[in-house]
């Protein structure tokens, strides 16, 4: 029997320029785990026009400022991490919530999985969140991540990142990502930093060091904006204002 | 208008939990006492036929009447119920499984105003998923509206087989992210 409506369909690759490809053999991890068939193009229903809203979660200040969720203070560089969450119309989007995780100063995560032979740090877990406010802003203290050993190839180092969480105003704009630290040495040799094939895209995912957000005798700051949008090749639904 | 590049994705890499759990989102959309408490679960396979044991699953859906706790579902006389976010997430660091506990979503429109059966659509993420893969899973227990779901008509049977849950009471809803019967995902 045939499908009485068939969708298009298109290869992951077209989604956007912006995105990696599901299959980057280069990352090793991608061989087996990789959806290799094309993706199934679905009209956006209320489905895809909705998805969860957390301007109104609880969270305490200790949530967004991982050196202060230990009795003690981390080991590292003190760092601040800040920046606006947008649309891709340059509106910023307010109350999102924002998840990130990071190695410590060492390049140690707190997770029983990381083997690497560097010290954990018994003031610092990794793990952050915070909403934004009305102008779509966050803020996190943390402290510089180590880079660290991976098992991808041999020498493989994966560069200085902090993982973020984020939600978008709808389910298909839900995006995790990667920041990563200006002139980082390990770019070249990265198959994840690497997945991205445009260069602009890339450039997005790097945050800068600003002065102005540097906080004198405290901490280096650095500013990382976060633009979010459908992930769809061709809009199929009139846009909304809302 | 310019319209500003988008953030690219990345991979949740293994160490997702540090970041994703623990914080205010669970696995529990509403509680385990609610007589129209569900319980879905499933496992999350690669390509070899493995479980993949450090990914992740997340949900969302619309509540048991069938509105969207959001403000794009703006159809007031579908009344909302408060605490019932409609989004959920876990983990597959138990053997590649994961488990929701949940409500049966109610049906809502689709753009063209015939009803789709009710659904949740599923986000997975992995290490080794350089992006998230989207699907949807239906209920089994919905043999009618399932053969009239716009979404499910435009699919190949096998596919949409691939779909739908199993099991009575207790579903089980299987992602297979490579293979000869691959789940079909969406790019919405």
């Amino acid at each position: 029997m045939q499908p009485e409506t068939a969708f298009a369909r298109i290869s992951d690759e077209t989604l956007t320029a912006s995105d990696p490809p599901h299959l980057y053999p280069d990352y090793v991890g991608t061989r087996l785990r990789a959806p290799k068939d094309p993706l199934v193009l679905l009209p956006a229903s209320l489905s895809e026009l909705t998805g969860p809203v957390y301007g109104d979660t609880r969270l305490s200040e200790t949530d967004a400022d991982l050196t202060r969720q230990h009795t003690g203070e981390p080991l590292g560089e003190r760092i601040t991490v800040s920046g606006r969450v947008l649309g891709s119309d340059g509106k910023p989007l307010r109350g999102q919530l924002v998840e990130i995780w990071q190695a410590n100063a060492a390049g140690r995560y707190r997770h029983e999985v990381d083997t690497h032979d560097a010290p954990l740090d018994p003031n610092f877990s990794g793990g952050g969140r915070c909403l934004t406010d009305g102008d779509g802003r966050y803020r996190f203290v943390t402290v510089l991540p180590g880079a660290y050993p991976w098992g991808n190839h041999p020498n493989a180092w994966r560069p200085k990142h902090i993982h973020f969480s984020l939600f978008g105003r709808a389910f298909p704009e839900r995006l995790v990502t990667q920041m990563y630290f200006p002139g980082d040495p390990l770019f070249p040799f990265d198959p994840i930093f690497n997945s991205v094939r445009d260069e602009g895209a890339q450039q997005r995912m790097i945050a800068t060091f600003e002065l102005e957000r540097t906080q004198p005798d405290w901490a280096l700051g650095f500013r990382f904006d976060v633009v979010l949008g459908g992930r769809e090749a061709t809009p199929l639904e009139p846009e909304h204002d809302d | 208008m310019t319209e500003l590049g988008l953030t690219p994705s990345q991979t949740v890499g293994p160490y997702l939990r540090i970041g994703l759990f623990g914080g205010p989102i669970s696995n529990r959309l509403l509680d385990e006492s609610d007589p129209r408490a569900i319980r879905v679960s499933g496992v999350l396979l690669d390509g070899a036929g493995e479980p993949v044991t450090d990914g992740m699953v997340e949900i969302w859906q619309a509540n048991a009447a069938g509105r969207y706790a959001h403000p794009a579902d703006d159809r007031t006389e579908i009344e909302l119920e408060d605490g019932f976010t409609g989004f959920g997430r876990s983990s597959t660091e138990d053997s590649g499984s994961f488990e929701f506990v949940t409500v049966k979503p109610g049906r809502v429109p689709w753009p063209d105003g015939r009803l789709q059966a009710p659904h949740l659509l599923v986000g997975v993420f992995a290490r080794g998923l350089l992006k998230r893969a989207a699907t949807r899973m239906y209920f089994p227990d919905e043999e009618a509206a399932n053969a009239e779901d716009p979404v499910l008509l435009g699919l190949e049977p096998v596919e949409r087989a691939m779909l739908i849950a199993y099991g009575n009471g207790s579903l089980r809803f299987d992602i297979v992210l490579q293979g000869d019967r691959p789940t079909i995902f969406f790019a919405a």
